[in-house]
């Protein structure tokens, strides 16, 4: 007898849109961004944020992709994400799977911030430091997730903020244990345990997926 | 060409060979050389003139057929690939000429067929200055290729080629696209002999076996009471019919194909119980959802296969064999997946089934084909009306080859016909366009399979719509002198669009009334000799004629403007409700 939780998960799987981070290992190639990316809009699956950058293996590249969808769709699509021949690996991961965060810049007139904000008290209540301080303007930096980059572009919109960027969102996955190993499963001709994940009896949800 | 021989190294690697100067042009030729190629499907242009400059030095090891259209190379590689199993070769120039490539990608993309494609591209230095024939091939194609890139190093050349045919024949095969600048082409380099790609570290053809999967599949079938085999096209591409027969021989299976898979097994096997899909026999679509065990080996589980997906076989247990892991619970739910090489995963299975016969279950088959011969089969075959009909040419061809020629087919009424009645007793045989469902295949398609099986008589089954839309490769044929039999079945419609409208669209035909110019006179032109029949009595003279005559033939028949293609299940229906009228 499955258990309550089980078949709810199931249930959700087809028919609750929700944010998914997708981590894709590939090789450093030209071209590569446009194969992945259309992997996205063929589907009509927009993109909410994308990140990619060298992994902590040289030569590999990160993309870290963030989106809405329902988890069956973007199941299938990690597979075939995966099936590019200069992707090494792709996961898909809920938010409470991965460490996240993003980084965002804020840019505001010295004179009515210095006059009107307690900024000490900004900086720590909203962890943000000061880039730059210039006699005709600020910039502000704060690291966090979106809520409370959100809460600092409110506290700032009052004081005339000039100009505003938030980074894409980059994520490590919690239960990852890293690439190495399985780079050099990958280097072999004929992989061997390592790089097995092909798991389905009883886990089908899990098929391909960390 | 000048080459400069270095002396050899010292010691062991004594047998290595001398490095040569050569220019990028001829290194993508030698790298033909060393994986066998021996035919080029292409057409040349500006931008791929030193290739085809270092061609003139090649033409007795390397077959350049000259094509109409580019389209027509890619299907003609298409073909070529299908019928021989190898690697099929485009050449195109770049701008106009490789976008004309882009249906054939597609096709060869969607249907799994290897193919290597070099085009030509502008100098380096002018890449995105919007010159001369430039066009950005490797996007437009990323989409509808398994890998493809940008050479602009003539240094390159050896190990991407290496690299792209690795790519293109292993695991699930597919389209390869290499762009090559045109200074790549000119430069020249120091060449130190070729190296075949035999791993790629992010790319791995085939998922590991898993064997305690094969085993809990081979319970599920020794357990069944019903089960059921369903084929594609990985059978064959994976050069598994042996393995295919011993297995469903020994577990006594019934077996139904899909059109991709059709020729892999002898259409006369007692095991053999018809086609899938939505034009495909009554039993196997109609038992697909009674079937207990539901064993589907090298397919994908198209729509045109399953209708319905929520009424698709939903009692039933499913086992996927496939290569590609994505494949599995693509769109129908795995109990059991067998990833792997069906080559491999097959004999494993076999070992672990029992020995088994399914006489009452076998037979519930046999009763719906009665049921089916009566209503669909027995009409189209053994008309009584005045027309022709499709059914009774393609059976008057079945008794004239006995089964052993090459079936190409266009796209449309007569793909399916064909498909339906066609006998084979070879795999490999039959040459359609399955999941792209170009028309226009047809034609370059059947040049490039006699190409890749010079043995084999080839028909080429086209309709009057189709194959309008790339005849200009009866040029090829002509020049070429290929022996290719064209039999189109004339119905003066686009009669599967015409069909649709008559059952779903209350008989609005709307723009499917196709007029034809005289084909005959057209083929003669193209000194290809005819005719054109439109009496039963003179069918089996005239296919006779077509077949003995030396060298290609044009042999138009007129059939019945609105004859139907039965059975099928309309779109969104379940497999179960598939129509005999």
């Amino acid at each position: 007898m499955p258990r309550f939780e089980t078949v709810a998960r199931v249930i959700i799987s087809y028919i609750m849109k929700q944010e998914f981070t997708v981590t894709v290992y590939t090789e450093n190639q030209i071209g590569l961004l446009n194969r992945i990316a259309i992997m996205f809009s063929r589907r009509k699956i927009n993109i909410e944020s994308l990140n990619t950058s060298p992994s902590e293996i040289e030569g590999i590249h990160r993309f870290t992709i963030v989106i809405n969808e329902v988890e069956e769709v973007v199941k299938k699509l990690a597979r075939q994400i995966e099936k590019q021949v200069e992707v090494l690996k792709a996961y898909y991961n809920t938010n409470d799977e991965i460490v996240w965060q993003e980084l965002a810049l804020y840019k505001v007139p010295t004179d009515e911030i210095a006059e009107k904000v307690k900024v000490e008290r900004l900086l720590r209540e909203y962890g943000a430091r000061a880039v730059v301080i210039r006699k005709d303007y600020t910039v502000f930096e704060t690291t966090g997730q979106r809520e409370e980059i959100n809460k600092l572009i409110a506290v700032l919109e009052p004081y005339g903020l000039i100009e505003f960027v938030r980074s894409a969102r980059v994520a490590i996955i919690k239960a990852s244990s890293g690439f190495h190993s399985k780079l050099k499963e990958f280097e072999k001709k004929e992989p061997g345990e390592e790089v097995i994940e092909n798991e389905y009896l009883g886990k089908g949800d899990q098929v391909f997926t960390m | 060409m000048s080459t400069i021989e270095k002396a050899p190294a010292k010691g062991k690697t004594e047998k290595k060979p001398a490095v040569k100067n050569i220019s990028g042009s001829v290194a993508v030729l030698e790298a033909f050389l060393e994986e066998g190629v021996s035919t080029i499907f292409g057409y040349p242009g500006g931008a791929i003139m030193p290739i085809y400059d270092a061609l003139y030095d090649y033409q007795e090891k390397l077959h350049h057929i000259l094509v109409r259209h580019e389209q027509g190379a890619t299907h003609a590689a298409q073909g070529y690939a299908r019928s021989s199993g190898e690697v099929g070769v485009v050449f195109a120039t770049s701008g106009p000429g490789a976008t004309n490539l882009v249906t054939g990608l597609a096709d060869a993309m969607i249907d799994s067929t290897p193919l290597v494609c070099v085009t030509g591209q502008v100098f380096a230095h002018l890449l995105g200055t919007d010159a001369f024939q430039e066009t950005d091939v490797i996007n437009i194609t990323t989409p509808v290729t398994k890998w493809n890139y940008q050479v602009t190093d003539a240094t390159e050349i050896p190990a991407v080629l290496a690299k792209a045919f690795y790519i293109a024949r292993s695991g699930r095969p597919g389209p390869v696209l290499i762009d090559i600048t045109k200074n790549a082409q000119i430069q020249k380099f120091d060449y130190e002999g070729y190296t075949k790609c035999d791993h790629v570290r992010s790319y791995r053809p085939a998922p590991i076996v898993r064997k305690e999967y094969v085993a809990e599949a081979a319970k599920l079938i020794n357990e069944a009471q019903k089960p059921f085999v369903i084929f594609g096209q990985g059978v064959i591409l994976g050069k598994a019919e042996q393995e295919f027969i011993k297995f469903i021989e020994k577990a006594g299976i019934p077996t139904a194909w899909t059109v991709m898979g059709l020729s892999a097994i002898p259409s006369d096997h007692p095991l053999n119980v018809g086609m899938l899909g939505m034009h495909g026999n009554y039993g196997p679509n109609v038992l697909t959802n009674e079937c207990d065990v539901l064993i589907a080996i090298g397919m994908r589980f198209d729509d045109r296969v399953t209708g319905r997906l929520d009424k698709y076989a939903k009692q039933a247990k499913v086992i996927h064999l496939d290569i590609d892991p994505a494949e599995v619970d693509k769109n129908v739910k795995t109990t059991v997946p067998v990833w792997g090489d069906c080559k491999e995963t097959l004999p494993m299975l076999t070992a672990l089934v029992e020995q088994k016969v399914y006489p009452q279950w076998l037979q519930k088959f046999k009763d719906m084909m009665k049921e089916e011969e009566e209503a669909c089969i027995n009409p189209e075959l053994n008309p009584t009306t005045e027309a022709m009909t499709m059914g009774e040419v393609i059976k008057t061809l079945n008794e004239l080859t006995g089964g052993d020629a090459i079936i190409v087919t266009d796209v449309g009424q007569h793909q399916m016909v064909a498909c339906r009645y066609a006998k084979f007793t070879n795999s490999k045989s039959n040459i359609t366009s399955g999941g792209l469902g170009t028309m226009g295949f047809g034609l370059p398609a059947a040049i490039g399979a006699k190409v890749g099986a010079p043995k084999r008589t080839t028909v080429a089954i086209i309709g009057d719509g189709g194959f309008q839309m790339t005849l200009q490769e009866l040029g090829t044929i002509m020049q070429t002198e290929i022996d290719v039999k064209i039999l189109i079945l004339n119905n003066q419609f686009l009669g599967m669009v015409r069909q649709w409208q008559q059952l779903f669209n209350d008989k609005r035909y709307s723009f499917v009334d196709i007029a034809s110019p005289n084909f005959v006179t057209l083929a003669s032109a193209y000194k290809i000799p005819g005719q054109s029949i439109s009496k039963r009595e003179d069918l089996k003279k005239a296919l006779s004629e077509m077949l003995n005559t030396k060298g290609a033939y044009l042999l138009e028949v007129m059939v019945g403007k609105e004859n139907n293609v039965f059975p099928m299940v309309p779109q969104g229906c379940s497999v179960a409700e598939i129509r005999l009228k």
